[in-house]
């Protein structure tokens, strides 16, 4: 009865919920995923037929099939990613005297439209060499905006874990935005 | 005086949590003769502005389309769901 409806929603719906997910998992086949996830939930959900606002609703359900998968993932992080505050395993960026080995530079940042873009593209490339896991910690945080506390109880980390993750995150792709930025 | 692998560190945090009083006063002694922790600072906030708008642009890009054939399952597998119901 009311599978009519859904399909609708699918026709109007799925390529934004698509993007939506791709943009946070960068993976289009896990974004495929969480997506038909999304539909499956949502024909199961009592409350399927009064949604007058589908694709919020269809969006909150994919949010949560996101951190799902981000989730899995971040579980499978060996131990020993997992080192304690004071030892933060950042050795390839610093010295024994905790100097930088390469000195953070200062950025000419984009300053036209064309300029942008390039940023954004090395950017992304960059993300691309962050293991995986890192980086969807990263999306969680600084694209989901999800705050800092809901991400630890979402992923059942540590406070202290999920600001290793984000800083050694930040640290490679500092660097490899460098790199590539000012060479460009 | 803070080295710069802690103060990094704590600029990183600054973007979760809160810093302590302590935290913030050897940070800003620290910034005032480290150039370099402050390029990192400035940088980090940069990557932040950037992911998030990368995102929206990702998101908002109509030319971005689930492929047909995922499409195509999801309608099957809605349609094997609710024949079993």
């Amino acid at each position: 009865m009311t599978t009519p409806n859904v399909h609708n929603w699918l026709e109007q719906h799925s390529d934004y919920l698509y993007r939506f997910a791709l943009a946070r998992l960068r993976d289009p086949h896990l974004a495929e995923d969480v997506v038909q996830e999304t539909f499956l939930a949502a024909i199961k959900s009592p409350s399927f037929a009064e949604q007058s606002a589908p694709r919020t609703w269809l969006t909150g359900i994919l949010k949560h099939k996101i951190i799902d998968v981000m989730r899995k993932n971040v579980r499978e992080i060996a131990a020993s990613d997992l080192l304690d505050d004071e030892d933060a395993n950042v050795d390839d960026f610093f010295d024994d005297a905790g100097k930088w080995t390469d000195k953070p530079l200062k950025w000419d940042m984009p300053e036209n439209a064309l300029e942008q873009k390039q940023f954004l593209g090395i950017l992304q490339g960059c993300m691309d060499k962050l293991p995986a896991k890192s980086a969807q910690i990263f999306m969680l945080r600084d694209v989901q905006e999800t705050d800092n506390e809901e991400i630890c109880k979402e992923l059942n980390i540590s406070p202290t874990n999920a600001w290793v993750m984000l800083y050694r995150a930040r640290l490679g792709l500092r660097k490899c935005l460098e790199i590539n930025w000012l060479g460009h | 005086m803070l080295s710069c692998k802690k103060a990094s560190q704590i600029i990183s945090q600054s973007l979760e949590r809160k810093l302590t009083i302590g935290e913030r006063f050897n940070l800003k002694l620290h910034l005032l003769v480290c150039k370099y922790c402050k390029h990192f600072s400035q940088q980090i906030h940069s990557i932040s502005v950037a992911l998030k708008l990368t995102a929206r642009t990702i998101e908002n890009d109509d030319t971005v389309k689930m492929p047909s054939s995922a499409k195509q399952r999801i309608t099957d597998l809605i349609a094997a769901n609710s024949a079993q119901s």
